[in-house]
């Protein structure tokens, strides 16, 4: 990914990236050391709909969250109240190694020790999936087990070929 | 009554006063510098208070308030800025240059005012107020706007050409002779030349001189060196202003931040003072004369900033609405054409209607200008026959 960076003599930096459906999505960091999250209009490239002022606590918060890895982390942390067996929804996201690949080649129960029960794909809910069934891109795999092995598979889940 | 005490009672009254206009153009959201030149003028001939006790200190400290305007605005700027924003937009800036010093020029002669009154006029109609607009963009959340930089470039080119402006502008009010002067101007450009080849390669060294964990020690350090610099310029016939905006330039880094966040206060106090004298200065009777004059010259120099932003951006290929964003959010005009006023006015060499035009004009533009910004927007959308879409 490319990162455009442009000073903004006086105020400070902006960075962005323009994404592939023509967006510009990016940070302007100020000289006083404030960020602002910005994101540019649909009918209007040019301009930005939002420019949201973040703390430095709020942006790397931000930050940690769209990284997947901690989101894994952070998942875990969540469901330390819990004892024993939790449930967890992992999203099938475009590019990562299982999507259109069947079921079964995950391995899960094997790998992790937790099962998947459901998937949830558009309205529909498809209960006890076979091996068989093809994993397709946005499908919601509902995953139980215990915390470490939840977080292992959304690793694989969310692994790239 | 005794005159220290008188004066300390009117110094009160003012700032109290200023206090309470500053928190209303917080509240309207508009830059406080119209408000005070408003509340000079009411304080002046025929105003509230007689202010006779305070003209000694107000005259200093309307000097030091302008020493600071320059020097902070030399500290938002780092050398390199000012070379890249030199290198990458001079054409920009010369359009902006062009466009808007010749409505200015061509007041002046069309009333008389001559040669020196048409250099001083060219000034005032062609700087719009970095202060003004840096805040206007913040405010409207376009800092990550692309025509934004473009923006910014055209105010680092002018507050760059004020630097050779301020100088000459003082020579040539000064001198008598047109020798003389050239003679003046050409030691003035050489100097500055120095000083930003100086402040490029040696900027760290000043800043670490000045610099001071301390903060009392290091204020006193900073306001030091601005007035001894901006002395020294003055003495070279170079203006005090420019020395400082040159010292402002020459210091980097964190020391510039540091700087930023402790003459804010101070800046404020003087700087409101200094409105404030030009405002007092101003006889509130020559102002009805030449309101006509102002506003056409308003309304002409608000469509020449238009052109300068359109062009600028458009060669950025940036699309109509952001060429119209740029455009408006360049009218702004404030501080710079009122310290250009006060310099001319205070060398007697300009006729006095010159002040009472300069104050109904950058009142008008320093209140539209901002308008102008908000505004653009919508009025594009119905030019274009487009409804607004959802944003997000």
């Amino acid at each position: 990914m490319n990162i455009e960076e442009t000073p903004l003599p006086g105020i400070g930096v902006r960075r962005e990236l323009r994404l592939a459906t023509g967006r510009r999505v990016g940070v302007v960091t100020h000289r006083d050391g404030h960020t602002e999250l910005i994101l540019s209009r649909v009918d209007d490239p040019d301009a930005c709909a939002a420019s949201i002022p973040l703390s430095a606590d709020e942006a790397s918060t931000l930050g940690q969250l769209l990284g997947s890895a901690q989101l894994v982390a952070q998942l875990t942390a969540e469901q330390e109240d819990v004892s024993g067996i939790s449930t967890h929804q992992i999203m099938i996201r475009k590019g990562t190694a299982f999507a259109g690949r069947p079921l079964g080649d995950t391995q899960m129960r094997t790998r992790t020790g937790t099962s998947i029960v459901a998937l949830l794909r558009g309205d529909d809910v498809i209960a006890s999936p076979r091996p068989g069934e093809i994993l397709k891109v946005d499908d919601l795999v509902v995953i139980v087990g215990t915390d470490n092995g939840l977080a292992d598979a959304a690793l694989i889940l969310q692994s790239r070929p | 009554m005794d005159p220290t005490t008188l004066s300390l009672i009117q110094l009160g009254i003012v700032f109290f006063a200023l206090g309470f206009l500053g928190r209303l153009a917080g509240r309207i959201g508009m830059s406080p510098v119209p408000l005070y030149l408003l509340g000079g003028l009411a304080f002046g001939n025929g105003g509230f208070v007689n202010l006779g006790g305070i003209d000694d200190f107000a005259h200093i400290a309307s000097e030091i308030g302008v020493i600071l305007l320059l020097l902070m605005l030399g500290l938002e700027y780092t050398a390199k800025e000012l070379v890249t924003g030199l290198r990458q937009s001079w054409m920009a800036g010369l359009v902006d240059l062009v466009l808007n010093m010749l409505p200015g020029v061509a007041v002046a002669l069309i009333l008389g005012w001559g040669p020196v009154g048409a250099l001083v006029m060219a000034g005032i109609t062609y700087s719009s107020s970095s202060g003004i607009i840096a805040k206007v963009l913040g405010d409207l959340g376009r800092l990550g706007n692309r025509e934004t930089p473009v923006i910014l470039a055209v105010l680092v080119i002018e507050d760059l050409a004020m630097a050779a402006y301020l100088p000459i502008l003082t020579a040539v009010l000064a001198s008598v002779s047109f020798l003389g002067g050239l003679t003046a101007v050409g030691i003035s450009l050489a100097v500055i030349t120095m000083v930003l080849l100086g402040a490029l390669r040696y900027g760290h060294m000043v800043s670490n001189v000045l610099d001071s964990p301390d903060r009392e020690s290091f204020l006193l350090k900073l306001l030091g060196a601005a007035l001894l610099v901006a002395g020294v310029a003055s003495a070279l016939q170079v203006s005090a202003a420019v020395g400082a905006f040159l010292l402002g330039i020459a210091i980097s880094g964190g020391t510039a931040e540091n700087a930023t966040r402790v003459l804010e206060p101070l800046r404020d106090l003087f700087a409101a003072m200094f409105f404030v004298l030009f405002g007092l200065n101003t006889d509130p009777r020559t102002i009805p004369p030449v309101l006509g004059v102002a506003l056409i010259l308003a309304l002409v120099t608000a469509l020449t900033k238009v052109a300068t932003g359109w062009w600028a951006a458009k060669q950025q290929g940036i699309g109509v609405p952001g060429r119209a964003r740029a455009g408006a959010a360049l009218i702004a005009r404030g501080e710079f054409s009122i310290v250009i006023a006060g310099l001319a006015v205070a060398s007697g060499a300009v006729p006095t209607e010159l002040a009472a035009l300069a104050t109904t004009y950058v009142l008008i533009m320093a209140v539209s200008g901002p308008i102008a910004a908000r505004y653009v927007e919508p009025l594009v959308r119905v030019v274009q026959g487009k409804k607004p879409e959802p944003a997000i």
